[in-house]
């Protein structure tokens, strides 16, 4: 066991520290919370990291983009995001993408993960992911966040998760932005999310714990609601966690 | 019939946590969401009693619907 990973047990077994270091994770979106999931992949041990985000830093990212800095405005943040890992955890094969992710280019460009991780601005560019995951027929952990409310749920194949969460089915027309766009985003909720987005990808990646599939859990830091939502409609007989998630996600 | 609507974030604004409504037996979520002044367009995530609802869907009384606005930030 390498002494940067010591720490890393007993919460998690050895093996299970070795099954992570053999692991792809895609991280789309390097801004608020993107920024974060890579940090925790990243020292977490993930052996291999792909960050996608077409974006360039502005200085109103600086409240809480943990990759963006006095010095780097301007810069790609997929880029920034490599930049930083080289300091972090060189032993990360990492593959920076500085465009962005549809459902179109998301297939090729995303191939090899085991994961993807949805750290997209806005609505429709997270439809896109869902669809891109679909393809590849590997899990989704969704993570957003809005001024002190924040979500995470994860998406497996044939779940489509994302039209319960964004009103698809209810109904609803939707919107193509949420309350972020009035409540704007600060320092400490994207990290919150990330973390526990974070904690559902290694164990999704695991095979081990308690899953949010087909639940969304809703966090509201002002009033200190953590709740966790059944999206299985009442009537639809909910599909069991399949073989799918031990067959191509167990520790080897 | 009585139904309890309970809203999340920023639905609460000027509205409340929990509200107690009276409607007639026809009334939808779509119908109490119109009461309350609320943007169907706001309405990202419907519970009725827990589970995933329609805004269309019938109501019964003692029901418990549940509203939470789109979160779409990253």
């Amino acid at each position: 066991m390498l002494a940067r990973y010591e720490r890393n047990l007993n919460a998690l077994s050895e093996s299970e520290v070795d099954a992570l270091a053999s692991r792809t994770v895609a991280v789309v979106g390097c801004g608020g919370l993107g920024g974060y999931l890579l940090e925790y992949l990243g020292r977490l041990g993930v052996g291999s990291l792909i960050a996608a985000d077409g974006d360039f830093f502005e200085e109103s990212n600086l409240n809480r983009q943990i990759l963006s800095d006095a010095i780097n405005i301007g810069d790609n943040k997929a880029e920034a995001a490599k930049k930083r890992m080289a300091l972090v955890n060189p032993l990360v094969a990492f593959r920076a993408l500085p465009l962005r992710i549809d459902a179109e280019n998301g297939p090729d460009l995303l191939r090899g993960a085991d994961l993807i991780m949805d750290a997209v601005d806005g609505i429709p560019s997270r439809f896109a992911l869902q669809e891109t995951a679909e393809i590849l027929g590997i899990p989704l952990v969704h993570g957003a966040v809005a001024g002190w409310y924040g979500q995470v749920t994860s998406v497996f194949p044939g779940d489509r998760t994302l039209d319960e969460v964004y009103g698809r089915n209810s109904g609803a027309e939707g919107r193509d932005r949420g309350i972020e766009a009035r409540l704007g985003n600060f320092s400490f909720g994207p990290a919150a999310v990330a973390a526990l987005q974070t904690a559902e990808a290694v164990k999704v990646l695991l095979g081990r714990g308690e899953r949010l599939r087909r639940r969304l859990l809703v966090v509201d830091l002002l009033e200190n609601d953590f709740e966790i939502l059944d999206l299985r409609r009442p009537t639809a007989p909910g599909k069991e966690e399949t073989a799918f998630t031990k067959r191509t996600l167990a520790p080897n | 019939m009585t139904i309890t609507v309970r809203l999340f974030a920023t639905l609460r604004e000027g509205r409340g946590k929990e509200l107690e409504l009276e409607a007639n037996n026809e009334a939808t979520p779509r119908d109490l969401a119109a009461r309350l002044g609320i943007d169907v367009k706001d309405v990202a995530i419907l519970l009725v009693n827990g589970r995933d609802g329609r805004l269309d869907d019938a109501l019964a009384d003692g029901d418990r619907v549940s509203v939470f606005p789109p979160v779409g930030g990253g």
